[in-house]
């Protein structure tokens, strides 16, 4: 099975006025179709950054590509041009973001949007020529999809009468108006209540599962990651540190940051388990620490970690960590 | 029995939506006819979906929104129609820590000047005196004295969160309410803050208030946890009973949909949405989301009865 997703050896740089932000500092990471990916990673790790990527959503300047390549299906998105990348986003890739309620436009209503979002479509080609009720119709086919009642009275709701979760839903359903092939969701559930936020993985579950979907799910919440996703990729400063099936390193961690990571969690059902703090903070990535990023932080660093980046290799199969000191 | 630090009796508090021509005014019942009661030292949980009340609910306990009814007493002082001039040497003993360490900090002040600050105002200290407090309060919350000049911009958000911890213990309070004091930072800052909440109120006695989403959280904070339903609590008891075998339907769905980590599917999720304050359900508020409803949930809020070993339950259905 060839991969619908390859990133290789991507990094990209943010250039302001103190300096250039090395932002994502060789990103590898391969997506093969109907697969599940999670990447985890605290604030400034560079997950936004990379979600946003896969979209060129990231503005240029002050981003600018270093080195590397994201090939979907066969084409390198680093190097499509802007009328060629409008035919992927939103169609054969699409996003959700965190704050639904910022995607959609408060003065119009659900209707008018999903027809604007549907009618603008490759596969809606069909129905450009036709009257918006075409649209209309699809866009309440795709509320059902969505688990969303009475579609047909919330096409003429305005975002401001809908509840955050249905925000939420309402803009999957616009995601799969494109009908995709991989979907982005950048802490899809952040915003939402517990509640809530089990009704949207539910859904995005069964969309993945009967759709075929690819998913590549932003998240600091590793519960929100193991509930998703296959696969994960840890993240910190910039780098992927490892890279594992979920449950895998959730049970044994090899990366030092991944370890601390997960210990820092407090454990609803093991409130015995004391969540341990990871000592000092995050990085500037401006000025980032020599060799292993991680190293000011990490209790077993080595001379050899101050000077040299470690490479992210596989220890087991499926399983890759960028340490130096990590064994199988 | 001594008496409690904080109590609270049927304390309410309404507010009024948009008015419209020849419509009754409509009313939101942001807290309703809430009892509880804090006992010095121990740390109390006020658990909840967003418009369940809780931070309506810290802001009336600290008098800094009128209430509609009902009574609070600190320190066996009805503190209730104190006015402005009477509360203020009694602010002094109960602070406020809010969720954003950056909105709650002055970006002019360094960390030196934003601790220093109430200790001016209440005249404390000053002086070298007020220089060598400031330094031990940051020493405390773990903060060395290399931080004392920086100003919030240079400082991290856990960093942040210290400054306004120091900030709030500089006057020695009995009481911090804390409004989800970790929810904007990241879970390996969560941990170092949760260790300094911890340490301080073993060393000052402190009672703790805790407010979050976070049920885990609130489990390794708190000896007693609330949980609240669009303004009413529906369980109270021991953290351990609440939130270790719960009996609400509501507090049950709340600790089934969080994500486990060992989990490798998405959480059971209860049906509906947390309901609209504007428009509460009749009866039972959950009653439209839960699996247990029957006619009488419909028809009458159900009282919240006490059970054996102060543990209080608002739900006929269950035992």
């Amino acid at each position: 099975m060839s991969a619908l997703l390859e990133i290789r050896d991507y990094r990209l740089a943010f250039d302001t006025f103190d300096g250039t932000a090395q932002v994502l500092d060789g990103i590898d990471l391969t997506l093969s179709a109907g697969e599940t990916l999670g990447i985890v990673g605290e604030t400034g790790c560079g997950k936004s950054v990379l979600a946003r990527s896969l979209l060129q959503l990231n503005p240029m300047p002050p981003a600018r590509v270093v080195s590397g390549q994201i090939h979907f299906r066969d084409e390198d998105i680093l190097r499509l041009p802007e009328r060629a990348m409008r035919r992927l986003r939103g169609r054969a890739i699409a996003m959700i973001f965190q704050d639904p309620a910022s995607y959609l436009n408060p003065l119009l209503a659900i209707g008018t949007q999903m027809e604007d979002a549907i009618r603008g479509q490759d596969i809606a080609a069909s129905l450009r020529k036709r009257p918006r009720a075409a649209a209309r119709a699809r866009a309440a086919e795709l509320l059902a999809a969505v688990g969303l009642p009475e579609p047909a009275r919330l096409l003429d709701s305005h975002p401001h009468m809908l509840s955050g979760g249905m925000r939420q839903r309402v803009l999957i359903a616009m995601a799969l108006a494109g009908d995709p092939a991989l979907l982005v969701a950048d802490e899809p559930t952040t915003a939402l209540d517990v509640t809530v936020q089990a009704q949207v993985l539910a859904l995005i579950a069964r969309l993945v599962a009967e759709r075929g979907l690819a998913l590549m799910l932003i998240s600091h919440d590793l519960g929100v990651v193991a509930a998703s996703c296959a696969r994960v990729a840890v993240m910190y400063a910039g780098t992927v540190v490892e890279e594992a099936p979920t449950g895998e390193l959730l049970a044994r961690p090899l990366h030092p940051y991944a370890r601390g990571l997960i210990a820092a969690v407090p454990d609803l059902d093991h409130p015995e388990r004391r969540p341990q703090g990871i000592a000092g903070s995050i990085p500037g990535l401006i000025a980032p620490p020599s060799g292993c990023r991680f190293h000011p932080r990490c209790s077993a660093a080595t001379d050899r970690c101050r000077r040299e980046k470690p490479l992210r290799r596989e220890l087991l199969p499926g399983r890759s960590v960028a340490c130096h000191h990590a064994t199988p | 029995m001594t008496e409690p630090l904080l109590r609270a009796e049927g304390l309410s508090r309404s507010f009024e939506g948009r008015r419209r021509l020849f419509h009754e005014t409509p009313r939101v019942r942001a807290v309703a006819e809430l009892n509880l009661t804090l006992d010095r030292g121990t740390a109390l949980g006020i658990v909840g979906e967003s418009g369940c009340g809780k931070s309506t609910l810290a802001r009336l306990l600290l008098r800094l929104i009128p209430l509609s009814d009902g009574r609070i007493i600190f320190d066996g002082r009805d503190i209730t129609a104190l006015d402005e001039s009477a509360m203020r040497p009694l602010r002094r003993r109960m602070q406020l820590i809010h969720q954003n360490p950056s909105a709650a900090l002055d970006p002019r002040l360094s960390a030196e000047d934003a601790v220093a600050e109430p200790l001016r105002i209440h005249g404390v200290a000053s002086g070298q005196a007020l220089r060598d407090r400031v330094a031990a309060l940051l020493a405390e919350v773990g903060l060395p004295s290399a931080f004392l000049h920086r100003f919030p911009h240079e400082l991290s958000g856990g960093q942040k969160q210290r400054v306004c911890i120091a900030r709030a213990l500089a006057l020695e309070p009995d009481l911090l309410v804390l409004d989800e004091p970790t929810s904007a930072l990241d879970v390996s800052v969560q941990a170092q803050i949760l260790d300094v909440l911890d340490a301080l109120r073993a060393r000052r006695g402190l009672a703790y208030l805790f407010i979050s989403h976070n049920l885990a959280v609130v489990r390794q904070v708190c000896e007693r946890v609330a949980v609240m339903y669009l303004g009413r609590i529906v369980e109270e008891g021991s953290a351990a009973e609440v939130l270790g075998t719960p009996r609400h339907p509501y507090t049950r769905a709340l600790l089934e949909s969080v994500p486990r980590l060992g989990a490798n599917q998405a959480p059971p999720a209860a049906p509906g949405e947390p309901p609209n304050p504007a428009s509460p359900p009749s009866g039972c508020a959950f009653h439209p989301r839960c699996a247990l409803a029957v006619a009488a949930c419909r028809a009458a809020m159900p009282p919240l009865v006490t059970l054996g070993d102060g543990h209080r339950l608002r739900c006929p259905r269950v035992g």
